[in-house]
């Protein structure tokens, strides 16, 4: 075991992942937002925004998918020691991390039941790049409209067609975060 | 100064993670109810100890908490959940609504506009609007997966063949949007219109172990019929201390004699409102002296 899944977690956990927790709660209750977070530092490929999601949201009661663009032998080692969760496959994981292309198809997460649409997987997406213009969201959290590069349209449309079920989206790029709820109402910009 | 005995706002990590994903998928699916693991706290059920486990997972030290129970700052309640976070999370407290960054509340909305910077935090006793209609949690389930709202206009059609007009006066179902039918807790039906708000709305049921949302700007309508549309009552008075004529109101016994007075239930507000020079027609006043002669 190598010395670096030791470090990069949060300094002083309670405090900096309610930092970290608020800055997720407001960006998935405002999409199109563009929130700071940070505090984790994670081996590569994987940003401190992504790191800091992990951190903050994941303990041993959360499956989690580590897509192919993400999945290396440090990332995992130190995801294990800094969480506890479990690797699973994509249809049982309640979090998932990697790239966009990494992570499809969104066919293959589980999007909840007509009883339980809670149960469904929240995707952690890793983008190149992270700003408020390109696809023009509505719905809850947005009073008018908002903007956010998406990385594709059409499969933001057939998540919300499905609403109440349906898969939830982060956005990562360095230490910044934007959120994509099932709820979001999605159109080319 | 935190208490150092405790974790920072109380709960261990491990049980703010499940209330911050609960709080998530909430977030995510407004209206709907998610199930959580509900843990004992240092207070009965019935004092607010969804709300409580809600803010515990939202407080960061660099919050200022303002805690209200039917509009008032000042009462047990209130005051003891503000000293519990005051001891336990570090944050700044504060009785100004325009000052807080989260409010948690029991039965009131403020009645001065929340920003989009602020979180508001509900007490909610029964989570399920359909709870008194339908005791079974597998049918209520099974209702709002179809949504199946039937039975909730029957009900609210049959207050009207019974007293001439829709009598829920609180805790008055609302859709949000245009899927959930939800409990907005037991605030007067007076506030409903102000659940479409700039600020986040998060609710917690301990006892119930359920977490729910509102997020900004989301479409909530309160049930009704076209031809008895829903009217947001309230007490027809001005606030006997503040004049106040658009506040919700609370009727005040002051002797027993029929005495009465009614003032605003938000005593922030009405407190601002006095310091701004607004009087009403008991301002300056003190209570009859009591009639000894004809008590004896």
């Amino acid at each position: 075991m190598q010395t670096a899944v030791l470090d990069g977690g949060l300094v002083d956990p309670a405090r900096d992942a309610a930092f970290a927790f608020r800055a997720a709660l407001d960006a998935l209750s405002r999409p199109g937002t563009i929130r700071q977070i940070d505090g984790a530092e994670a081996p590569a490929p994987c940003s401190p925004a992504a790191a800091t999601m992990i951190v903050t949201l994941c303990d041993p009661t959360t499956p989690l998918y580590v897509a192919p663009s993400h999945d290396n032998e440090a990332l995992r080692e130190w995801i294990t020691f800094q969480t506890g969760a479990p690797f699973a496959a994509a249809i049982d994981a309640v979090f998932a991390i990697g790239t966009w292309d990494a992570l499809a198809p969104l066919g293959a997460y589980a999007g909840g039941t007509p009883a339980y649409p809670d149960r469904s997987a929240t995707l952690i997406v890793e983008v190149p790049v992270l700003e408020a213009k390109g696809a023009v969201l509505a719905g809850p959290g947005i009073e008018t409209k908002a903007q956010l590069n998406l990385p594709e349209v059409d499969a933001f449309q057939a998540n919300r067609a499905q609403f109440p079920l349906g898969l939830d989206f982060f956005f990562t790029y360095g230490n910044r975060v934007a959120g994509l709820p099932r709820s979001t109402r999605v159109t080319e910009g | 100064m935190t208490d150092q005995a405790y974790n920072f706002a109380y709960l261990d990590e491990q049980t703010k993670r499940m209330i911050r994903r609960a709080i998530l998928k909430g977030v995510a699916v407004p209206g709907y109810q998610v199930p959580f693991a509900s843990r004992e706290m240092p207070m009965p059920y019935g004092w607010g100890t969804g709300g409580v486990q809600v803010s515990a997972a939202c407080l960061t030290p660099d919050d200022t908490l303002k805690v209200i129970d039917q509009g008032a700052d000042d009462t047990t309640n209130a005051v003891s959940i503000r000293k519990f976070f005051e001891k336990t999370a570090e944050v700044a407290v504060t009785e100004k609504t325009s000052e807080a960054s989260v409010i948690q509340t029991r039965h009131r909305i403020p009645e001065e506009p929340l920003t989009e910077d602020q979180i508001l935090v509900y007490q909610v006793p029964i989570p399920e609007p359909l709870r008194f209609l339908e005791p079974s949690e597998v049918e209520t389930r099974k209702m709002h997966s179809l949504e199946e709202y039937g039975l909730m206009y029957v009900k609210l059609y049959e207050d009207i063949s019974r007293h001439g007009e829709i009598a829920t006066a609180y805790a008055y179902p609302v859709k949000v949007e245009d899927r959930y039918v939800m409990d907005p807790s037991p605030i007067p039906k007076f506030d409903n219109p102000k659940m479409e708000s700039a600020a986040l709305q998060l609710f917690g049921a301990g006892r119930e172990q359920r977490i729910y949302a509102v997020p900004p700007y989301t479409k909530v309508v309160s049930l009704d019929f076209e031809d008895h549309p829903f009217d947001p009552s309230k007490a027809p008075h001005p606030c006997a201390l503040c004049g106040a004529e658009d506040s919700y109101l609370d009727e005040v016994i002051t002797d027993d004699r029929g005495g009465r007075m009614f003032v605003c239930s938000d005593t922030d507000f009405c407190a601002g409102r006095r310091a701004a020079g607004f009087t009403g027609e008991m301002t300056n006043t003190r209570p009859a002296p009591v009639d000894t002669e004809a008590m004896a």
